[in-house]
């Protein structure tokens, strides 16, 4: 398999987490596409430096071809299914109360 | 200094979401328990992904720019240390803007 259809099986999967499996339904919530954007740009950012300076090196017959500040754009989604599968995993053990607080912005002692 | 080069572009990633912990109170790090209980099925997951890319031959990386500390399959214990920061800044970035916004995450 490429890494083209090993990014898209990726986010396959983290979709299939987040929608499916834990349920968190992260992709349907403004605060996820408000967050996302952000994380985005850092990821173009430290992507373009180790692809633009070949500290890592991807071979052109596992990759489209496409690129995006030097980066293919399979790193893209690539990036994409380890922020969502991180946030669906954060989120849904905050969901089972799994340190649920102190809520973000809260300056309270820990509860639990 | 040239091998430290993966290692800066972390730092850089960190030096980028760390500071809203205190400055935001965003409590990521408080919650500590939970923070390490999502960090390590997604070191598994990429972890298990970077392994299968590194065989199939997707990519190399280059032993002058890294620690040229090697796990156990040719992964760089810089890819490792990738898969915990990426994440954590993740999450500081989702719970920085919920301390902005107030917008529901589904875990209230």
């Amino acid at each position: 398999m490429s890494y083209t259809g090993a990014a898209l099986l990726g986010v396959a999967g983290a979709l299939a987490v987040d929608l499916a499996l834990l349920r968190t339904r992260l992709v349907t919530r403004a605060v996820f596409w408000a967050t996302y954007p952000i994380v985005v740009v850092f990821q173009l950012l430290s992507n373009g430096v180790l692809t633009g300076r070949r500290i890592v090196v991807y071979d052109p017959a596992a990759i489209i071809g496409w690129r995006i500040a030097y980066a293919p754009v399979e790193d893209l989604l690539f990036g994409f299914a380890m922020v969502l599968l991180t946030l669906s995993i954060w989120i849904w053990l905050g969901r089972r109360g799994v340190q649920r607080t102190p809520v973000a912005g809260e300056g309270s002692r820990p509860r639990d | 200094m040239r091998h430290l080069a993966y290692l800066f572009v972390l730092v850089g990633c960190l030096a980028a979401a760390l500071w809203l912990e205190p400055v935001l109170a965003v409590n990521v790090f408080r919650r500590w328990r939970r923070l390490l209980l999502t960090l390590l099925p997604v070191l598994a997951v990429f972890v298990v992904w970077d392994l299968f890319a590194i065989a199939a031959g997707h990519w190399t990386f280059d032993p002058a720019q890294t620690t040229g500390v090697l796990l156990p399959g040719g992964l760089p214990l810089d890819e490792v240390l990738f898969f915990l920061v990426v994440p954590v800044c993740a999450i500081l970035g989702l719970e920085a803007v919920r301390a902005v916004l107030r917008l529901p995450a589904g875990d209230e």
